[in-house]
């Protein structure tokens, strides 16, 4: 027994546990609190899809907080994929903040041009008193 | 809390907030709410093939993979809005701003 102890190899065990013990450090810690954030604000926005009552408020909510979250997102596992500051992982975090500039530019114009083709092709917003109308229907 | 079970609680958060999305695209009352939903879906797919590639350590391959759904995302969602807007022109004399057009007949 004591033989077959001593031949195995166990050292893949102490690997194990230091890896495990050095795998979060302060810039994942940071990436950790970056992609919460960005999930609490896509919380936000998916509830507003489902609850708001209105296509314009619906995608007030959407195009707000979707863009925001990404944003969010993306930069907080930019960090956590940054391991050490070598070329290539710089390289990679470089490619994840392209993803982020280009989300940051092309999702409020799509936004916009979807506002617009909703606008022009007569999507009728909800005015004020439309909601007390509701509920006394609702009532009755 | 490890990096991996947070990058995996990620994802699944990711799927999860996508299901009001999909709701929406399910029973939207115009085709434009559908459009939204669809847009949203679209750049959290790029955010989630993101997180994917974290899990896996290969993000130098998957991150390519998100940059070209972005884009093809954004350049669907531009081609289905000029599809859809009806490209009349505006009324010159009463600009439309508080009072919508008439409901034009379903399609």
């Amino acid at each position: 027994m004591s033989m077959l102890l001593e031949t195995f190899d166990w050292s893949f065990l102490a690997e194990a546990a230091t890896g495990m013990v050095s795998a979060v450090s302060v810039l994942d810690v940071v990436g950790m609190i970056l992609a919460t954030i960005g999930l609490v604000f896509f919380l936000g926005a998916a509830v507003g899809l489902y609850r708001f009552p209105d296509f314009y408020t619906r995608m007030h909510a959407a195009g707000k907080g979707d863009t925001l979250s990404s944003l969010l997102i993306l930069a907080g596992f930019g960090l956590i994929t940054l391991e050490d500051f070598s070329a290539v992982g710089l390289l990679l975090v470089v490619k994840v903040l392209a993803i982020v500039l280009f989300i940051m530019l092309t999702s409020p114009t799509s936004t916009h041009a979807l506002m617009r083709a909703g606008f022009e092709d007569g999507v009728e917003p909800v005015v004020k008193g439309d909601a007390k109308v509701k509920k006394k229907e609702a009532r009755k | 809390m490890t990096t991996e079970g947070f990058t995996v609680f990620t994802g699944a958060a990711l799927f999860v907030l996508m299901l009001p999305a999909l709701y929406r695209v399910t029973v939207g009352p115009t085709s434009f709410d559908r459009l939204v939903a669809v847009n949203v879906i679209g750049t959290k797919t790029a955010v989630l093939l993101v997180v994917i590639g974290t899990l896996f350590g290969r993000l130098d391959m998957f991150v390519d993979f998100a940059l070209a759904y972005a884009l093809l995302n954004f350049m669907a969602s531009l081609a289905v809005a000029r599809y859809l807007n009806r490209t009349r022109p505006m009324p010159r004399k009463k600009p439309s701003g508080r009072k919508p057009r008439k409901k034009p007949a379903k399609a």
